[in-house]
């Protein structure tokens, strides 16, 4: 069973890149637009891991990371934020949050994967 | 298409609607609009324009947008503040941006001139010492760009082996670490081996990190020995599954590097306690990790007491589980949960495979997770971020775009050519049933009315698939208006209206430049400089009305302008100097002012007054007409001026004369037609015995007999049994053709004749008329230019 990805980024470029290069890894992909739209999706159908972007329309990735964290049924699904920002309040905050990883984009594939698999059984 | 070009090319697309929104952002914020939600948008509009870049390696789009971007997030942090300077500077920077993305999409350059005084104009609106904490001072594009964000433009390689990714081999890391521990330093180079002590705080876990997994990591780099630390774990009765107990030695052979292996760690290092370091280099890791376990533990002074009296005395567990008070304790139901740890003490925990430390791991992870209350969480759920939360939806419920799919254009075009075959079928069954002499009370002709009035209604909802608003290209002009007003040193407000109006999406993208011309014309010589307007008693800033409507089946798009209006004794004399009119002639100001549209009107010498930029009115209004759309201008001296264009709403049908010439039916486009009269035969001239030629009151144009130029009869027309329909091209040059008969004005479904068949010179399309029968669209530019072509001295010599 390929494990599913949920993608959460406001850019349709974004989440094109990151939906090449998962499925090219064997990953089985979702995507949602924003913050409020990925809670939506990952209560319907569940994902084994979350990638989002911060800043978003609706909800940014902090609410996303609050609402999963909060969610008894997926506070144990692993969180990576997705960012341009080297910004070290911004990761931070994140982390604060409950994030379980970052990826810094652009990103690189084998990195993507790389972080994946550090925070994926 | 590789998939990474066709990633860039919806980039390119995603960036015209990021500027689109970035600009109506920007607009708004220069009418006063300081809501943060604005300013975000257009922070996020540049950032995802920054982001996309980044993945493509752009530089100096990633370098303008760094910069746009760093100003636009101390707006929305609060230390810059919305005044009209600043939103004026943004807007150009808007400019700026869209160039960049222009000449990146296109591989070109830049304009670097305007860049440097853009980077300048924006550094500007920060105090020096903020811009220098920023990056941004000085010619610190570069640097911002390189420093801040470490961008470097990366290859995706799809061909790197996908099964390496995701499903890493447990079992044959396992297998691997069955093997004799000793055996590994002989196949490992003479490098010592690391030594890393791993101890996970609750926090790790909470944020979803599992030590099973950064281990599995670690065993990629080489081969590893695992020791597990038990001595903080608890007795079974004090065990919280909020907190982390276990600490781990890894003993890591191979040739990775100290940061391959705190890399592994990167997403875990400030929640736990992590040394590395090369083995023999410090003291006996067992050591180190007592004492930080004293110093630090999370675990609870009791615990690690405990721990460290009975380190899992498993018996005494169990006694003291089975013989606790509760109920359910008695029950088998407890027992799943010890096995794990029952297993452990049986194997040596000072040498336990990986394997068995994964399992425990997991286990231990899994227990943390699976007891994660879920009553607790939801008490500490923050009612503050429910709040936001709601308000988010709530608010994005409001403003939620209607939902909308992408269709290739091609599906729908091949839906529009079946629908009208549909319209012609359904008007040939009608007519077929009408005469057969069916009563019009039939249920047939019922039935057919029906019918009718059904593949109306499917013939509307089709075309409005096509129909755009015209928003689109009314977007644009903001950034024009702008440019020009700076241009010619004028203050211009762009007013727009009826942006939503619809029209067919290949009438939008030939309405650009007629509108951008007439703007330019509007902004440039309609509205005075600020100091006439000063002077006349007018508002020092000009205002440009840009409207579209829908009017009598046609969409209507009107410039206006509060300038000076149209000076008519210049104009007039300017008419009289070309030889465009007699001195005397009696004209009506309306008339005066739509001389501007005659062709050889605007020349060099009054571009500056009238026209716009070397392009004359009367290529505005040929474009225009080449759409099927007239153009005319009203005007007000000293109060402004407003040009009228009016479009057919769609190209696909259009409006026709039908006429017969050598029993054939054939279509004029109505919107090339002059006026049609009867022929005197006294008017027409033969040139050269073959070429004729009509006079028209005071002009002679070439006479085409339209059966013979289209080869349908090798005898001409006699001139008086016909009828001339005076037709001016694209271009401007005018013809009258000769038919038999007019039948009517009708509108008709255009039909490509070249995807049909082929091209024929002087037939634009084809059309299928109500009895079936097949007509074709007359090319008029085509037949006036090879007459004229013919016989140009002719005419030139006739011409008054």
């Amino acid at each position: 069973m390929n494990k599913t990805v949920l993608t959460i980024d406001d850019s349709r470029t974004m989440r094109e890149m990151l939906n090449m290069a998962l499925v090219q890894a064997g990953y089985r992909v979702i995507q949602a637009v924003d913050g409020v739209e990925g809670l939506e999706v990952l209560r319907a159908q569940g994902a084994d891991v979350v990638i989002t972007d911060i800043n978003m329309p609706r909800m940014d990735g902090f609410g996303v990371i609050e609402g999963v964290r909060a969610d008894p049924a997926h506070r144990a699904t692993p969180i990576l934020v997705l960012t341009t920002e080297s910004d070290a309040t911004k990761k931070e905050r994140a982390r604060a949050a409950g994030a379980t990883g970052w990826i810094v984009k652009p990103f690189n594939p084998t990195k993507l994967v790389d972080a994946i698999r550090r925070v994926a059984a | 298409m590789d998939p990474f070009e066709s990633i860039k090319a919806t980039f390119f697309q995603e960036c015209d609607e990021l500027l689109t929104d970035m600009e109506s952002g920007l607009l708004a914020m220069e009418a006063g609009d300081d809501d943060s939600e604005t300013i975000n948008a257009v922070f996020r509009a540049v950032h995802s324009v920054k982001g996309g870049a980044g993945a493509f390696g752009l530089e100096e789009l990633i370098r303008f947008a760094h910069i746009f971007e760093t100003v636009l997030d101390e707006m929305r942090s609060d230390r810059l503040h919305l005044t009209d300077e600043v939103a004026k500077v943004l807007l150009r920077a808007s400019d700026v941006l869209a160039d960049h993305v222009a000449a990146a999409r296109s591989a070109g350059s830049v304009d670097e001139g305007r860049t440097l005084g853009m980077i300048a104009d924006l550094q500007g609106l920060i105090d020096q010492e903020r811009a220098a904490e920023l990056g941004l001072d000085g010619d610190g594009a570069d640097d911002a760009a390189d420093e801040d964000f470490g961008f470097v433009p990366i290859v995706l390689s799809l061909d790197e082996p996908a099964a390496e990714a995701p499903e890493v081999d447990l079992a044959a890391l396992m297998a691997a670490a069955a093997e004799p521990a000793d055996a590994a330093p002989q196949a490992a180079t003479a490098t010592p081996a690391w030594l890393v002590t791993f101890r996970p705080k609750a926090e790790m876990y909470a944020k979803a990190n599992e030590t099973a997994l950064v281990l599995r990591e670690l065993a990629r780099l080489g081969e590893v020995e695992v020791v597990v630390d038990t001595t903080a774990v608890p007795p079974l009765d004090q065990l919280s599954a909020e907190q982390a107990y276990l600490s781990w030695t890894i003993r890591l052979l191979g040739p990775a590097t100290e940061s391959d292996v705190r890399e592994v760690f990167e997403f875990v290092e400030d929640d736990c306690e992590l040394t590395v370091r090369r083995e023999g280099e410090a003291e006996a890791p067992s050591a180190s990790l007592q004492a930080a376990d004293d110093a630090e533990s999370d675990a609870s002074a009791s615990a690690v007491e405990a721990a460290a009296a009975a380190p899992l005395d498993l018996d005494a567990l169990l006694a003291r589980v089975q013989g606790a008070p509760s109920p359910e304790a008695a029950t088998p139901a407890p027992e799943p949960a010890p096995e794990p740890v029952q297993d452990a003490p049986k194997a040596d925990p000072a040498n336990m495979g990986v394997a068995g430390l994964i399992a425990l791991a997991e286990q231990a992870s899994l227990d943390h997770v699976q007891a994660a209350a879920p009553p607790k969480a939801e008490a500490k759920t923050d009612p503050k971020a429910d709040a936001r939360a709601e308000r988010a939806s709530a608010g994005g419920t409001a403003t939620a775009a209607t939902p909308t799919i992408r269709v290739d254009l091609d599906r729908v075009d091949r839906l529009i050519n079946a629908v009208g075959e549909l319209v012609i079928q359904q008007a040939m069954l009608s007519q077929r049933v009408f005469e057969s002499g069916l009563a019009r009370s039939s249920d047939v002709a019922l039935g057919l009315e029906d019918l009718e009035l059904l593949t109306r209604e499917i013939q509307d909802s089709v075309m409005a698939i096509r129909a755009q608003p015209v928003k689109s290209v009314f977007q644009r002009m903001p950034r024009l208006v702008r440019e020009v007003a700076d241009m010619v040193g004028k203050k211009v407000r762009l007013v727009m209206d009826g942006e939503n109006t619809e029209v067919d999406k290949t009438v939008i993208e030939r309405l650009s430049d007629p509108i951008t011309h007439m703007l330019r014309n509007a902004s440039d010589h309609g509205l005075e400089t600020p100091e006439e307007r000063e002077a006349g008693g007018k508002g020092v800033e000009g205002v440009v009305r840009l409207a579209a409507l829908h009017r009598g089946g046609r969409i209507v798009i009107e410039v206006q302008d509060d300038g000076r209006g149209i000076n008519r004794p210049r104009v007039r004399g300017i008419a009289v100097t070309k030889g465009l009119i007699a001195e005397d002639a009696v004209l009506s100001d309306d008339e005066i002012d739509n001389l501007i549209f005659l062709p050889g009107f605007s020349t060099a010498d009054v571009v500056s007054d009238i026209s716009g930029r070397g392009v004359g009115m009367d290529v505005v209004k040929r474009s225009i007409q080449a759409l099927g759309g007239r153009i005319s201008i009203t005007s007000e001296p000293g109060k402004g001026s407003k040009f009228s264009m009016s479009l057919p709403l769609t190209l696909a049908v259009l409006d026709g004369m039908v006429v017969s010439a050598a029993d054939q039916t054939l279509v004029a486009p109505l919107s090339n037609i002059v006026e049609s009269l009867t022929p005197r035969a006294e008017d027409v001239h033969l040139v050269g015995g073959r070429d004729a030629v009509i006079r028209i009151r005071d002009t002679f144009v070439p006479l085409i007999d339209v059966g013979m130029a289209l080869g349908f009869r090798d005898e001409p027309l006699p001139p008086a049994s016909g009828v001339a329909v005076l037709v001016e091209s694209e271009g401007g040059g005018k013809a009258a053709l000769l038919v038999e008969a007019i039948q009517g004005q009708r509108q008709v479904v255009i039909k490509s004749l070249e995807a049909n068949y082929q091209h024929i010179h002087g037939v634009a399309a084809a059309t299928i008329l109500g009895d079936g029968r097949v007509a074709l669209i007359l090319d008029v530019d085509a037949l006036v230019t090879t007459s004229r072509r013919k016989a140009p001295r002719i005419e030139k010599r006739m011409a008054v």
